[in-house]
């Protein structure tokens, strides 16, 4: 199976889109699901994504991914028409989606992307649907447009105040929380940090909130048992269980330590990978320099 | 005990073998006196700090030698203790008499993997263990070293065997089975004939298609078996390289991969098709494989799944890995080779690995191979109730691997940041048989004590992967997940059968095969039956 890069797209400085062909996958993703994906099958690492998108009829499959770690930045420079070399899915739980009432969908940052496909089923199931997209900064924020057009009422902050309101996202989830008509659900996908912190929002309020996890994975079906986090005190994997959870019942502070579990190996290789890169650009640099000549 | 170097061990093999020359007949006393020939192996000081093959298999020499102690029983009740009933009397007999094409010709036809499970097998337990030399000299151990044979016989076929003439005076020769310059699998008749791969007859295309899901030893067997009858086979596997058990679990150290890609490669050339990256029940349906592309019968080899945890405090802090996590990294995902690989594996000075199987054992002797300071076995039993095979228990304490056994972890400590700084365990001692036959560990009160470590390795077993089960209502499983067969590996559902752990729980490379081997042959009647009435659309349009 040939995965072409079918369309590639920089959103902002390091976050990228991709459209890569993948049929099956195409056909039988839903909303919530994910995809194991590697750059290279002989030393290359297996990372999980989540589908941001799919179109079933044309048999694509669209990621969204920030380009922070090795593997994101080896992908990343792939270009249209270059093939990935191993896409594994769709894989863990899709969303449960039913006709709560009124949703309200959060995301953060690159969370925005997966947050996609559950707002949209959520909508077309009859709710009524309030989104938040939350980023850093102006040029962080994504999917904005698509997010207009889905939502009832969307709210975008920034942490920096340069677009939307200056704020986090628990902010005007917590004004939604204390108005009349309180949400019914709260999907909410973003840093661990983002979605632990709008678990406690909603906490006091007692909104059922959903979180989908995004923990350190080998295989992605079951077996290494590396994406383990603790859920209402038992232990729980993301990748056959999840990646959904209730957002009340995740040990967010024990999931980020395991993490971290590698931070120091990640960092050399983001490092290394930085330095390949601007290698690479200082030999064309040369070469296009002695061709002017 | 003292290592013994490789060019001791043929010396003597040769002294031995001289004293046989032109002797009329043996006795069998003359026989039960022949020393057991020990397998040559890298030095334990050298190997626990490389990841090449640990031992170089048998010279030709030993071989010989070794075979001539069998008794050629008339009872053979060796054979009783082989899961796939090799004939074991009659490839020991031409292995004796050199004949190894022959040998190797012999053991092929109950098994498909010889060169795999002559080094992965638990012998002791299996074929070693009626073995009548074994029982003459009251010891399992000094049985005839039925599994080192056949492994010599298939490592002559495949041209890896021994160690040449010209390494026999190095420090520390590489293995066989480590050196690019030998040569790949070659014919069965040995690295003198044509160096043309032994692939297997396939019949005529008959036109009908299997789907093998998984790619370990039961999968390899029933693609082999199914595939020689002439029917399409497709093996669909989750990962990105074929091989499940035999490539991400056990480790270069213990099987050589390029043994298993040999394997992987005589199915492609017999015409078999392998997609990776597809997980049945998740990529597609299996029904949609048997409703709408045309499958006409599956067999599902998906093997063990889900780690065990312990359930104590301290699981899931930093440190805490499952030994499939630890050995997939290593091993499929090459983590070792810390140069080229991308995929990172925690550096633990101080390990302390739980259970008892061969997987523990690997994972001890990984870390202790990736630079762990301090490995330590943590065991409840004794160690004579161990269930890994008692050659790897041998090769983890010669490379310095620490048992503490009749001890059980009662929590893992963590420190503020929750890294693992230490183990507490509970002396046990032992108290009456269960019932499984072994006495069953009692704890001592009041005896804990802690252990300074910096990583937990739990190897406990596995559950069953819940996930074809879970996209396939019509599979019936028993209530530990294991999908439920009948004695021909045929599931609750039509057309499709089941076989290796995913049926027995975590059990051994020589089962799965042989389960696999009786799955296909009733997947090979049901589609010649098949053949002898008209099925399908034809059938549906009227067509008689």
């Amino acid at each position: 199976m040939e995965h072409t890069i079918l369309e590639k797209r920089q959103l902002s400085e390091q976050v990228y889109m991709m459209r890569i062909r993948a049929p099956l996958i195409a056909e039988a993703r839903e909303p919530g699901q994910f995809i194991i994906l590697q750059v290279d099958t002989d030393f290359g690492e297996r990372i999980p994504l989540t589908i941001a998108d799919a179109d079933a009829q044309s048999g694509w499959i669209c990621i969204i991914f920030q380009a922070v770690g090795g593997t994101t930045m080896k992908l990343a420079a792939l270009r249209e028409g270059e093939t990935v070399a191993a896409v594994l899915g769709p894989l863990g739980h899709p969303t449960h989606i039913e006709r709560v009432g009124h949703a309200v969908c959060v995301g953060g940052g690159i969370g925005v992307a997966p947050l996609y496909p559950i707002a949209q089923a959520l909508k077309a199931a009859g709710n009524r649907l309030t989104v938040i997209v939350g980023a850093r900064s102006k040029e962080l924020v994504i999917l904005e447009d698509e997010m207009k057009e889905l939502a009832d009422e969307l709210i975008v902050v920034t942490d920096d105040g340069s677009y939307g309101r200056k704020a986090l996202v628990t902010e005007p989830l917590r004004e939604l929380c204390e108005a009349d008509a309180m949400p019914d659900l709260v999907v909410a996908i973003g840093p661990p940090v983002m979605m632990k912190f709008a678990a406690e929002t909603t906490r006091p309020f007692g909104v059922r909130t959903m979180v989908s996890l995004n923990t350190i994975m080998v295989d992605g079906t079951g077996m290494c048992g590396g994406c383990r986090v603790n859920v209402g005190g038992e232990t729980k994997f993301v990748c056959v269980d999840g990646p959904e959870f209730d957002g009340h019942q995740v040990d967010f502070d024990n999931m980020m330590r395991r993490l971290a579990s590698y931070r120091a190996q990640e960092e050399h290789a983001r490092h290394e990978c930085l330095a390949e890169a601007r290698a690479a650009e200082l030999e064309r640099e040369t070469h296009e320099s002695q061709n002017t000549v | 005990m003292s290592h013994r170097t490789p060019s001791e061990l043929r010396e003597e093999a040769k002294r031995i073998l001289e004293e046989f020359t032109g002797m009329e007949k043996i006795r069998a006393k003359d026989r039960i006196a022949i020393p057991q020939q020990e397998m040559p192996s890298q030095d334990p000081h050298a190997r626990n700090a490389n990841m090449y093959e640990v031992t170089y298999g048998y010279f030709e020499e030993q071989a010989r030698v070794e075979a001539e102690r069998c008794l050629q029983c008339r009872n053979a009740p060796c054979v009783e203790g082989c899961p796939v009933r090799i004939d074991i009397p009659r490839f020991i007999k031409h292995a004796a008499e050199g004949d190894y094409a022959a040998s190797l010709a012999v053991v092929k036809e109950a098994s498909l993997l010889p060169a795999i499970c002559g080094r992965v097998c638990p012998q002791e337990n299996q074929c070693q263990e009626y073995c009548t030399v074994g029982k003459s000299l009251k010891d399992t151990f000094r049985s005839v070293s039925i599994g080192r044979i056949e492994r010599f016989v298939a490592d002559w076929g495949a041209g890896l065997h021994g160690l040449p003439d010209d390494r026999l005076d190095e420090p520390n020769p590489l293995p066989p089975s480590a050196r690019v310059d030998t040569p790949v699998i070659t014919a069965s008749g040995g690295p003198d004939s044509s160096g043309v791969r032994d692939v297997p007859d396939v019949k005529p295309p008959t036109g009908k298609k299997v789907a093998v899901i998984g790619s370990g030893p039961a999968s390899i067997t029933v693609a082999a078996d199914v595939r020689r009858e002439g029917h399409d086979v497709t093996i669909f596997e989750a990962f990105h390289k074929p091989g499940g058990v035999m490539i991400y679990g056990i480790p270069e150290f213990r099987l050589p991969k390029r043994i298993v890609e040999e394997e992987i490669h005589t199915l492609e050339e017999m015409g078999v098709e392998i997609r990776t990256n597809f997980l049945v029940g998740q990529t597609r349906k299996l029904k949609d494989l048997l409703e709408k592309d045309g499958y006409d019968a599956a067999f599902i080899g998906t093997g063990a799944g889900l780690p065990r945890f312990m359930s104590i405090e301290g699981e899931n802090l930093v440190g805490v890995f499952s030994a499939n996590e630890f050995l997939t990294r290593s091993n499929l995902m090459k983590a070792y080779d810390r140069d080229r690989a991308q995929t990172p594996i925690y550096h633990p000075r101080r390990v302390a690995v739980l259970g008892g199987g061969n997987v523990a054992m690997d994972a001890a002797r990984t870390a202790l191979r990736i630079g762990a300071e301090k490995v330590y076995v943590i065991y409840r039993r004794s160690r004579v109730e161990m269930p890994a095979r008692a050659e790897e228990v041998d090769h983890a304490e010669e490379e310095g691997v620490e048992f503490l056994l009749l001890r059980n972890p009662t929590r893992i400590l963590g420190d503020e940041n929750e890294q693992v700084v230490g183990i507490e365990v509970l002396d046990y001692e032992l108290g009456e048989p269960d019932e499984s036959g072994r006495r069953r560990p009692v704890p001592i009160a009041g005896s804990e004590s802690v252990i300074d470590l910096d990583t937990v390795i739990v190897s406990i077993g596995n559950d069953s992967n819940p996930l074809i089960t879970r996209t396939t209502p019509e599979l019936e499983a028993n209530r530990w997940g294991n999908i439920t067969t009948d004695d021909n590996g045929r599931t609750s559902m039509d057309r499709v059968y089941a076989g290796g752990d995913i049926v027995l729980g975590a059990a051994t490379v020589i089962l799965a095969m042989g389960e696999g081997r009786k799955a296909a042959a009733s997947i090979n009647r049901m589609l010649a039956e098949d053949g002898n009435h008209v099925t399908g659309p034809a059938a549906e349009q009227g067509v008689t």
